[in-house]
């Protein structure tokens, strides 16, 4: 074992970081927030030129080939910089669809369209019924001669209102919560009958409401391997998102014990307080366990017994949604007043980490989950 | 001792329960019920009728606009408007300002400010903190000078409540910056929001509302009859308005009723395989919070048979912390819970300014309101004596440390 970055690791880290450094200063962010589309092109562009919208693509599909490993430093200094790009709907999600759910002919016609920035992908499963539950699918998908009819409705699809191409659940048989009979489809955004509504998150990034209303879409639409494929794509999204995680704290543990250091009350910094102090040492331990965590789910994702991974990768997701609450209370908590305004990064974070928390499934979904399925440590 | 309510106190409690129900008007119950604070004119419209009813200052002495209560009979009133749910009277002007002014104002002042503050008719903001004095409220800067019959007052306040809706702010100053003891040099002061040299501006919180403010203070003239009390003795008031301050902040009735609404909605609540309210987890998390609101209920009928004393005694009443302790962490732990239940379409935002949703639907109501209602709750902890602040005050006051 060796959970040291290699120097191509680090070069990747450093360069990411220097970018967001010059394009991601609080004041800018807030500059790309306000903005049509929520985040900013120019950036997005700097990302393709950088090689990270390549980067999980096998080289003979005009990738990288980067492993989870590389997707998690990215990720993580995403979230230091609260980066508002859709870079996990369309690099991890889209990508890991394209790459274990398309045909050769598909990924040379998408992969290098992602990569120079040009194709931006969401992931729609939500509906309003399902909650967390990926197999609770009412869309419908039906035969049309060769190809098929999408009829339903999705909620809150992370930067769907920006997609040109939205990958939806459907079902093809089975009753709305029956593991089978659950396909996969890709469809351009701008296909008759596809109607979206932008609205903002409550972290201040966008989503859609996207209904589909007798949706034609040809044979090849359909991407193969049905619901264990939406749950692979989903498990490699969770430990993008875990090292999102990551990043955000880790910033914000920075900013507190900064704000500890130099905030004065009663005529010294707060932080000679020790109730602070212990408070910021358990923030200390959370991040670390967190991390933890993020590296698990890094090693887990290319796992291939679903069963196995599944179980990590609920473990991951409980463990870093519950330090992740408790490190973005604590912030705003010791901070005062200061970070409860949206003036001021520290309560940003905390909204961030809440978002992260109710995607793809809560802290209790995956404790439900687990436990059902015999824990971490499988008794013989 | 005699821990049930008796039939006299039952009777009450129907009798006021009726009340409010005729005279609380529907959309005023319908913008609270959905967790939304009232709007100016509701708040001011509620507060009137209240007044009317000789109901907005219970607990001040009847002179004064009070009634001969029990603290049993008040606190039956107040939860009753929180469990409705209506607006609770305005508690700058309530438990704050007129309190103090009863405790240390002269006879001028309470005749002619006593009844528009029970009333409304003039709305109060707190200007205590500044940037640099919030924990440490004792440090603060603002100056009050001297000149003729006028305080002249320059400096910051900040975190102002709703000092947009104000017509008054009272204020802490100093006056004597060279006293031995910080505290000694301060003074307590109302003045018009009107008066030259008063500037309002914006602080949005995280999630999207305007509820506070900066108050710039620039060459204010002050009259020297707006002092409540002795000059440099506004510590006094203070410490006195801030013991208040706490023991309205556990607010059981309004937990309870956010409880009750989280029910409803969690027993219709999208969860999947069946209903939020049917998971044993969630259901197990909110009997939790139930359970906790239930003692802390116990505690607060325990602290308020206490205060008559204390109020006559005009002392601050250290107990007080254990109820804002606790009773902030059940308000954030509660907005947690709707969190839980909202699941992923609690990611859809809302804007808390809005009288509801206004773009096409995409989310329930209560969805949108639930992330946001949890970050502004993070406030709780933070502002009338943090959490911390309160910890440190009971370890002093109580336990010797
Ligand atoms: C939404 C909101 C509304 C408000 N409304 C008003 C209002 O209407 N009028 C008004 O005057 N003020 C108001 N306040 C201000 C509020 O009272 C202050 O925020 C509060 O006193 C804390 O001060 P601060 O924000 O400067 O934090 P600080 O005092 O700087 O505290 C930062 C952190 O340090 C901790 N800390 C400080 N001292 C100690 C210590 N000795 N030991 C351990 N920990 C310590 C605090 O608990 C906190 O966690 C409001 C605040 C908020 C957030």
């Amino acid at each position: 074992m060796d959970f040291d970055l290699s120097e191509d690791q680090r070069l990747l880290q450093d360069s990411l970081a220097k970018l967001l450094k010059d394009k991601y200063a609080f004041e800018q962010r807030k500059g790309y927030m306000a903005s049509e589309t929520g985040w900013s092109r120019d950036v997005w562009a700097a990302y393709a030129d950088l090689g990270l919208l390549a980067m999980p693509f096998a080289e003979d599909d005009g990738g990288l080939g980067y492993g989870a490993v590389e997707t998690m430093i990215v990720a993580e200094q995403f979230g230091r910089a609260l980066a508002l790009e859709p870079f996990i709907p369309t690099v991890v999600i889209g990508g890991a669809f394209l790459r274990h759910g398309a045909t050769a002919e598909q990924r040379a016609a998408l992969v290098p369209q992602i990569a120079e920035g040009k194709l931006l992908l969401a992931f729609a499963h939500t509906e309003t019924q399902s909650r967390f539950d990926l197999n609770d699918v009412a869309t419908t998908a039906k035969k049309d001669g060769a190809g098929w009819v999408i009829e339903g409705r999705k909620g809150v699809v992370v930067h769907g209102d920006t997609a040109d191409q939205i990958i939806v659940t459907a079902r093809v048989s089975g009753g709305r919560r029956d593991r089978d009979g659950i396909e996969v489809f890709l469809i351009p955004a701008d296909t008759q009958g596809v109607t979206r509504r932008g609205f903002k998150t409550s972290d201040g990034q966008r989503a859609a409401d996207i209904t589909f209303d007798n949706v034609k879409v040809s044979a090849d639409a359909k991407l193969n391997g049905g619901l264990a494929l939406a749950e692979r794509v989903v498990d490699e999204a969770i430990a993008a998102l875990g090292a999102e995680a990551i990043g955000c704290m880790e910033a914000s543990k920075d900013l507190t014990i900064e704000y500890l250091k130099t905030r004065k009350q009663f005529g010294r910094p707060i932080g000679s307080f020790q109730s602070l102090q212990h408070r910021a040492a358990e923030m200390m331990v959370c991040l670390e366990q967190a991390r933890s965590m993020a590296m698990l789910a890094a090693m887990m994702a290319s796992e291939e017994d679903p069963a196995e991974r599944r179980r990590q990768m609920r473990a991951v997701k409980i463990e870093i949604g519950r330090n992740a609450r408790f490190v973005g209370q604590q912030t705003v908590q010791m901070h005062g007043g200061i970070a409860m305004t949206m003036e001021y990064v520290g309560g940003h974070y905390l909204k961030r980490l809440t978002v992260i928390e109710n995607m793809f499934g809560d802290v209790d979904h995956h404790l439900a989950a687990l436990s059902e399925e015999g824990g971490v440590f499988v008794a013989a | 001792m005699e821990l049930r309510f008796t039939d006299e106190e039952r009777a009450f409690r129907q009798e006021v329960r009726a009340w409010i129900d005729e005279n609380l008007p529907a959309e005023t119950r319908e913008r609270m019920a959905s967790g939304r604070t009232p709007t100016k004119a509701m708040q001011i419209d509620w507060q009137k009728r209240l007044y009317a009813k000789g109901w907005a200052v219970p607990h001040w002495p009847v002179e004064w606009g009070g009634q001969k209560w029990s603290a049993i009979q008040r606190f039956i009133l107040s939860e009753e408007m929180q469990s409705t749910p209506a607006p609770s009277p305005l508690g700058f002007n309530a438990n704050m300002l007129g309190p103090v002014m009863i405790a240390f104002g002269t006879e001028e002042q309470k005749k002619h400010f006593l009844p528009k503050i029970a009333s409304l008719d003039l709305w109060f903001c707190q200007g205590f903190s500044e940037p640099g004095a919030g924990s440490d409220l004792a440090s603060l800067k603002t100056r009050a000078v001297r000149e003729g019959d006028h305080y002249i007052v320059n400096g910051q306040k900040t975190w102002t409540t709703l000092a947009q809706h104000a017509d008054w702010i009272f204020l802490l100053v100093r006056t004597d910056p060279g006293a031995a003891k910080q505290q000694e040099g301060i003074s307590f002061l109302i003045a018009d929001m009107k008066t030259p040299g008063i500037t309002v501006r914006p602080i949005i919180t995280i999630d999207g509302a305007h509820e506070v403010n900066e108050v710039f203070l620039d060459d204010v003239k002050v009259p020297v009859e707006n002092l409540i009390g002795t000059e440099n003795r506004g510590w006094d008031c203070a410490k006195f308005l801030l013991s208040n301050e706490r023991t309205g902040q556990a607010r059981v009735g309004a937990s309870k009723e956010r409880i009750r609404r989280l029910k409803l909605i969690a027993k219709e609540a999208p969860g999947g395989a069946r209903p939020v309210m049917e998971d044993p987890r969630f259901r197990s998390r909110l009997t939790e919070v139930e359970v906790q609101l239930k003692a802390l209920e116990m505690t607060t009928l325990r602290v308020l048979a206490d205060e008559n004393r204390q109020l006559s005694q005009r002392k601050p009443n250290p107990a007080s912390s254990v109820l804002k302790i606790r009773g902030t962490e059940l308000q954030q732990a509660i907005s947690e819970l709707y969190v839980m239940a909202a699941g992923p379409y609690g990611l859809v935002a809302s804007d808390p300014e809005a009288d509801r949703w206004n773009e096409p639907e995409v989310a329930q109501d209560w969805q949108t309101l639930a992330q946001a209602t949890y970050f502004n709750w993070r406030k709780q902890s933070i502002y009338g004596g943090s959490t911390e602040i309160q910890k440190n005050i009971m370890a002093k006051a109580f336990l010797g440390l």
